[in-house]
């Protein structure tokens, strides 16, 4: 399954942050996003399960994580579309890293460089902050 | 011109708009068009200039003081508790206990009256309409006194279902507690007849008025129920101050809740004897800004021509119905007998959150999610809605941005 995951893979944070920069109306900004939630793999309805679901009070996110030759092979889905193109925006900074690399890598400066910081506060409900804690918790303890 | 658009004229909203100074700004480059208004509602002027009065001239602790700010201070705030005890017809002010707002208004009901009264065996019933804060104190005092929490059925239309209701009550039924009007769907429940339904099996009716306070003079001696509450932020006024208001023998009844100063008359290790109503569920140094920043919004509120405001308010649900019943995949969620202006709605192929989300970059605030009300969502199997809430302030022109934005939500979805 993660060798169709584009995100980590073909698909790099510097890619993301390129051409967002090439968009200046939000409707286009958001388009793209959208689009990128479409290219991640599905996730297995067997994998929708509680332990793999960070719960938002406004849409949920799954994520399921194994560690092969020490990079971090993320998958991830949410119920809501922006939030999975999002979820795919993280994922092109944290798939198929070490766990070194996740930890070193600042998602604050990334996600203020492509003006999306307003979606990772914490008081937004979308889930996508626990997530990101979730990926950096699994990469401290692996 | 219809008699809706008639009495909209006369209810001049922009005029009302002009007392709210946070409604003059732009959010994403786009002036703001707040539609949240269940959730929390703006201050006007008047509000915001009482709270600040307040503590620029007359800050000091209340009922303590032997001097003149403590005097000021006290008479400010004894005046909004008459003012509230006006404003719901209440027989007395020694009924209105300051709260923090429904919620504790709920807890305290559940936590007194509750703990006193109910036995095992005992029923308390609730809608499935309703607010996780008028559901969860009451499941957690039932569970320690071995009564139960039974939901009573809400048709499809989002109108609770009556013949259930009376199939249900019993003379084991003590308590039927229930919102005024559903913050989530905009359901204006016949409170009025579920009151008298419930007090021919002798149970005792708690109505949470969150959401009916800002749209219609509320009349408790009218209505007959036992205890009313609602939270000031949602008339207009600060966050953190409400009104819990009670029949006077059950809160004369019913022990304390809190303790702490001024809810005592003596103290003594031997033993301590409490103070009288309102004071004896009133621990501690109360949120004083906040009682007359609600005696104020009270005050800015009863200046209103309420009719005409609240015609204005149906004018822009009617206005939103007409409007959306041209836009494909738009659904509005549940149907009711009658609402308040609360537009909860569904787009196909989009998540609520993707609106809300898609809205925002345009300036409009809406909420979405489960509202606080998760049985409710699950009884009409969505993960929740988006949900437009309209008040006084708001116009046809935000009725209109709203629906462009919709379109523009669903274009990027197209
Ligand atoms: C119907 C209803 N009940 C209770 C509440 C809780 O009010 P508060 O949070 O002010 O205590 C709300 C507010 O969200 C509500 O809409």
């Amino acid at each position: 399954m993660t060798d169709t995951n584009p995100f980590g893979h073909s698909v790099s944070s510097e890619d993301i942050v390129e051409t967002l920069g090439f968009f200046d109306a939000w409707e286009d900004r958001y388009k793209y996003i959208i689009d990128l939630g479409k290219e991640l793999p599905a996730m297995d309805d067997a994998l929708h399960t509680e332990e793999r679901l960070v719960r938002g009070c406004q849409s949920q996110v799954w994520i399921d994580t194994a560690l092969e030759n020490d990079r971090l092979q993320i998958s991830v889905d949410s119920d809501a579309f922006i939030v999975k193109g999002l979820l795919a925006v993280v994922l092109a900074a944290y798939n198929n890293k070490t766990p070194a690399q996740v930890l070193a890598f600042n998602v604050d400066e990334y996600f203020e460089q492509l003006q999306l910081l307003n979606h990772l506060s914490p008081t937004r409900g979308n889930g996508l902050r626990a997530m990101v804690a979730r990926i950096r918790q699994i990469a401290e303890a692996s | 011109m219809t008699a809706a658009t008639a009495l909209t004229q006369a209810f001049d909203a922009a005029a009302v708009r002009a007392d709210f100074p946070i409604l003059q700004q732009e959010v994403n480059g786009h002036p703001l068009i707040y539609l949240d208004n269940a959730a929390t509602t703006q201050k006007p002027n008047a509000v915001i200039d009482a709270i600040t009065d307040y503590y620029r001239n007359d800050n000091a602790n209340v009922h303590r003081g032997a001097h003149a700010l403590s005097d000021r201070a006290t008479q400010k705030f004894e005046a909004a508790r008459e003012a509230v005890a006006a404003f719901l017809n209440s027989p007395s002010s020694r009924q209105v206990i300051w709260v923090r707002g429904v919620t504790e208004a709920v807890n305290l009901v559940a936590n007194t009256w509750g703990r006193s009264e109910l036995r095992e065996g005992d029923r308390v019933l609730l809608p499935y309409l309703e607010h996780h804060s008028d559901i969860v104190p009451w499941q957690m005092v039932c569970a320690e006194t071995g009564s139960s929490v039974e939901p009573i059925p809400v048709l499809e239309s989002g109108d609770i279902d009556l013949d259930a209701l009376d199939s249900m009550l019993d003379e084991r039924v003590k308590m039927v507690a229930l919102n005024h009007v559903s913050n989530a769907l905009g359901t204006v429940n016949p409170v009025q007849q579920i009151i008298g339904k419930a007090k021919a099996v002798g149970a005792k009716v708690f109505i949470d008025g969150a959401q009916a306070v800002a749209h219609w003079p509320l009349d408790v001696q009218a209505l007959g129920c036992d205890f009313y509450a609602f939270s000031g932020h949602k008339l207009f006024g600060p966050t953190g101050i409400g009104a819990l208001w009670g029949r006077e023998e059950l809160l004369d009844a019913m022990p304390p809740f809190l303790g702490g100063g001024e809810m005592i008359e003596t103290v003594s290790f031997s033993g301590t004897t409490f103070n009288t109503l309102p004071f004896k569920f009133e621990a501690g140094t109360p949120n004083i800004a906040g009682v007359i920043g609600l005696g104020a919004a009270i005050d800015y509120v009863q200046s209103l021509d309420r009719a005409a405001a609240a015609a204005h308010e149906q004018d822009l649900l009617e206005y939103t119905l007409a409007l959306a019943a041209d836009i494909d995949g738009l659904s509005r969620v549940g149907h009711p007998r009658e609402a308040v202006g609360i537009y909860s709605f569904l787009l196909a192929g989009c998540h609520p959150s993707d609106v809300g989300m898609l809205l925002d970059q345009q300036g409009i605030a809406v909420r979405t999610g489960h509202h606080c009300a998760q049985p409710l969502m699950a009884h009409y199997g969505v993960p929740g809605t988006a949900r437009a809430s309209y008040t006084i302030y708001n116009t046809r022109e935000d009725v209109d941005a709203l629906m462009a934005g919709i379109r523009k939500a669903k274009a990027l979805f197209g």
